[in-house]
């Protein structure tokens, strides 16, 4: 996202309000506005962990939910109620596959009421057009559907869900039918990266105003499946840069948001905005979260929607305060000139790789860790892809007990 | 970035008659004192100037009579209003969030 998009007219500035860890939103932290400049402006609703499809990248957690410990329809109308009361604008509705919850109506219709924006982020295999004409009925805004590739056969590779590209492409057809502005969401690695330009011959034919070039970020399951989906230095920067003229080309016509992939960077991304900023998540179970990949930093605790008032977790959890601000930083974030513009990168990241989630984002150069993690990037992506650990419950009760070991600096 | 005269871009003037598509919400934010215009993962926060051209998008009114319109109201200059309004709308366009 570039500066000068963000900004906007000189009237009208604007921000993002992306389920993406990247760019992610910026609430106001001053003390001389009022409470509500205090909360966040977006919420990200992961309804349920079921999902149709298995996609080796799901942002979901390795531990997945069950169906009994989901929150019930009250609970989370209450959850809408209290999200537009405190002053949240956006809540994208996601999952696994929301669409999966059978009150999904119940629920867009509390949030419709509480004045929310409500984004529907859907795999939409399992969507039929009554009950999406149901769901904008109830005064659903905006529909983002996931194309896994779009060359068919491996996007239904990918996803492992035969038949799925029609599907998608049916649902897509009635979002603008019914009037809705609809996003084609591409989620690139290196089995899918060569598509980058027919996604956006996709995007124009199907009437979208947004397509999301959304390099996987390697958390939870793309952690684990790393070394299948990873890309190369020169597959990454031939894609930004083929975005970047695209974009140019297309101004005025298809919007093309990019979240790019961080091992070759070398500035860490403003994680989420900078934590317990601007967003959270609430999982499937009524957790609150100050980004969807939190629980890997083990030692956090996090409060649920059913023991405590949503706006009293944003302001005293111990979990959204602490990587607030700058205070919890270490060199050498600390005395960097770039603390509050970065807030240090992300703090899943640094925990999956360097094992403090206190420690720079090794995706910034001066991590004593950046080093070990590009050449760790340039080593995967050079070998032969490793075959997927599909994101399955059958799957989950391993992934979430293997291994993951920090880098260990050398000596 | 690169100015471009894509097919499908829509090019504000004096005589373009803007409205703003279904999809977009221009409200109030209470808690926060301001406007904000809510679009797909987007939110704007368009000041005074900007709030009081979007109300007039109507699709009915041109480019030229919302300028006329605000002249009068703010007992300014119409050729400098007309020209950052026909500025102001052409970001917006640019990102999907006005339409002819």
């Amino acid at each position: 996202m570039s500066e000068t998009e963000l900004k906007g007219n000189g009237h009208c500035p604007a921000v993002v309000v992306d389920d993406e860890p990247t760019s992610g939103v910026s609430g106001s932290t001053s003390a001389s506005e009022v409470l509500c400049a205090l909360s966040p402006v977006g919420l990200l609703a992961e309804l349920t962990h079921r999902c149709p499809l298995q996609c080796p990248y799901c942002s979901n957690p390795l531990e997945l939910e069950r169906v009994n410990k989901e929150l019930t329809t009250g609970e989370w109308v209450s959850v809408m109620e209290q999200a537009g009361a405190m002053g949240i604008l956006q809540v994208h509705l996601s999952g696994g596959e929301p669409t999966a919850r059978k009150d999904l109506e119940e629920i867009v219709s509390a949030a419709a009421k509480a004045g929310l924006y409500t984004n529907l982020i859907t795999a939409a295999v399992t969507l039929n057009r009554p009950r999406l004409e149901e769901l904008v009925k109830r005064g659903l805004d905006h529909v983002q559907i996931s194309f896994q590739d779009v060359d068919a056969e491996n996007a239904e590779r990918i996803g492992a869900y035969p038949g799925a590209t029609q599907k998608k492409r049916d649902v897509a057809h009635w979002v603008t039918e019914l009037g809705l502005p609809l996003t084609i969401n591409a989620p690139i690695h290196r089995q899918n990266i060569h598509s980058v330009g027919r996604y956006i011959e996709l995007a124009l034919e199907l009437g979208a105003q947004r397509l999301e070039v959304a390099h996987v970020q390697y958390y939870g399951w793309a952690y684990l499946n790393r070394a299948a989906l990873i890309p190369t230095y020169e597959q990454t920067v031939e894609s930004i840069e083929f975005v970047e003229r695209e974009r140019a080309r297309l101004k005025g016509v298809l919007t093309i948001d990019m979240v790019v992939p961080d091992y070759y960077a070398k500035r860490p991304k403003p994680c989420m905005g900078g934590w317990g900023k601007g967003f959270m998540n609430i999982t499937p179970a009524g957790k609150v979260l100050p980004c969807h990949a939190a629980e890997t930093i083990g030692h956090l605790k996090f409060d649920n929607v059913k023991d405590r008032p949503l706006l009293d977790i944003w302001l005293n959890s111990e979990a959204f305060n602490a990587f607030r601000g700058t205070s919890w930083m270490k060199e050498p974030c600390r005395s960097c000139a770039f603390r509050e513009i970065d807030w240090g990168g992300c703090r899943c990241q640094a925990m999956a790789i360097t094992g403090d989630a206190r420690n720079t984002d090794p995706a910034c150069a001066l991590s004593p860790y950046h080093g070990e993690m590009v050449a760790l990037a340039h080593s995967e992506a050079a070998q032969p892809p490793k075959p997927f650990i599909y994101r399955n419950p059958h799957n989950a009760p391993s992934a979430a007990k293997s291994e993951q070991r920090p880098l260990v600096l050398a000596e | 970035m690169a100015e471009t005269t894509s097919a499908g871009r829509l090019i504000v003037d004096q005589q373009t008659r803007p409205y703003l598509p279904s999809y977009l919400k221009l409200r109030h934010d209470p808690g926060r004192g301001r406007w904000v215009l809510l679009a797909p993962e987007r939110i704007l926060t368009p000041d005074e100037t900007a709030v009081a051209v979007l109300k007039l998008c109507d699709g009915k009114r041109t480019v030229e009579e919302i300028a006329k319109a605000l002249a009068a109201e703010y007992a300014a200059p119409v050729e400098v209003i007309a020209a950052d309004i026909q500025e102001l709308l052409q970001g917006l366009a640019d990102k999907g969030y006005v339409r002819a």
